[in-house]
């Protein structure tokens, strides 16, 4: 997505090169059994001064530093490579540092939610250790047998291209908090887990391709992929999340028969 | 500048987490391959059910007690209508199966769904099971107007 500035909202007439303001709303959905709202998750609205290239995470920090300093987030790089700051923005999960507020009609109300699925620990911060719990289940490290070579481990261009795409993976979350079967009982590997997998299955150096295979062959693993494609819609790095979760499938069933 | 409300329901938020033991096995995958394979197979057996009962010949006003027991009076047909039952009960039932654990959140509502849904399973393959096997389109004690013309052909 290019960003470019078609209509400024709010000020219509703005010099050449220069950044519009426009107020803008957020409606945050909080949690703080500290407060006197207790074990309840509530709605919070609050209507900041943006301009035109700030993104959502712009206006949480507007909210945070100018606003009301309890409201609590992750984000760490603030650049789309940490992930740390995946959240629900209008309904579909995002990073909020790389999403425009310009992208996500300002003119309305934009909810902010916690990811879905994964135990809400304050504001938009979840448990990301269930998270991490698949994650671990596929052992995300090279697995290999005899005697560790005296130099690099060779890979040709096509067979580092392989799985190119899933070495993309920050460890956002925002595939795995988007897929209605991890909702329901967070029992399934998600999609980030199977995308780890692959990223070690088709890797030409790996030899641990036989026992990820036998850990996703699980009742919670890849068979409970309904190709919903919200994974693939929501990753903020344009993985073909469901693509790789159908080259695990298909290896499984190469392998059975 | 901030407004707040708790109208709307919203999920407890710290609902606990807990990963229960690993299920590993190839029942998943042979599921898996079960539907594709039986879909493909389903398409064949059902539009050719559908071509020869509604298209052949008179069509669809050809159907009647005569025309369903000169079909099974064929090891063909009997062969084709088992199978078309027996494939399309359990692509259908493992459909369902699936459909039961997306979306049923309580261990004991998917238990339930469950027994319910393999209950009627059960009912429906053996008694469909035992009609194409043990059909009579000629009991000996049926009245004379209720039977098919072919009952007749062999009597005095």
């Amino acid at each position: 997505m290019t960003a470019t500035l078609e209509a400024p909202v709010g000020s219509e007439k703005t010099e050449v090169g220069a950044v519009p303001s426009f107020e803008v709303t957020i409606k945050l959905r909080r949690y703080n059994p500290e407060s006197e709202h207790g074990e309840d998750a509530y709605w919070e609205e609050y209507t900041v001064l943006a301009h035109g290239t700030d993104r959502v995470l712009d206006a949480l920090h507007k909210i945070k530093w100018e606003h009301d300093g309890s409201l609590t987030f992750r984000r760490s790089c603030a650049h789309g490579i940490c992930g740390s700051d995946a959240m629900r923005i209008n309904g579909r999960n995002r990073l909020a540092c790389k999403t425009l507020l310009k992208d996500v009609n300002p003119n309305k109300p934009i909810t902010v939610e916690p990811i879905k699925g994964l135990p809400v620990i304050k504001d938009l911060v979840v448990d990301m250790e269930p998270f991490f719990a698949s994650y671990r289940e596929i052992m995300p490290f090279l697995i290999t047998s005899g005697n560790e070579p005296s130099k690099e481990r060779l890979q040709s261009a096509e067979q580092r291209e392989r799985f190119d795409d899933t070495t993309k993976c920050i460890l956002c979350a925002a595939c795995t908090s988007s897929c209605p079967v991890f909702w329901t009982d967070g029992q399934y590997f998600g999609p980030a887990a199977i995308v780890n997998a692959h990223r070690f299955i088709f890797d030409s150096r790996d030899e641990g391709a036989a026992q990820r295979l036998e850990i996703l062959n699980d009742k919670e693993g890849v068979w409970r992929c309904r190709t919903t494609f919200n994974c693939t819609e929501a990753c903020p790095r344009g993985i073909e999340v469901t693509k790789a979760i159908q080259e695990v499938k298909r290896a499984m069933i190469t392998r059975a028969f | 500048m901030s407004t707040t409300s708790t109208s709307s329901p919203l999920a407890a938020p710290r609902d606990p987490y807990k990963r229960q033991k690993t299920t590993r096995s190839n029942y998943e995958l042979y599921s898996w391959v079960f539907m594709r394979a039986s879909g493909v197979v389903l398409i064949v057996l059902i539009f050719g059910h559908l071509f020869v009962n509604l298209m052949v010949g008179e069509g669809v006003h050809a159907i009647d007690f005569g025309f369903v027991a000169g079909k099974w009076a064929s090891p063909f047909w009997q062969v084709w209508d088992l199978l078309m039952l027996w494939l399309a009960m359990i692509h259908g039932t493992n459909g369902v199966r699936t459909i039961i654990n997306d979306y049923a959140q309580r261990d004991g509502t998917r238990l339930v769904l469950k027994g319910a849904l393999y209950l009627a399973f059960v009912v429906v393959t053996v008694l469909g099971t035992l009609v194409v096997f043990t059909f009579d389109p000629c009991p000996p004690n049926a009245l004379d107007y209720q039977l098919p013309s072919f009952c007749f052909t062999g009597r005095p």
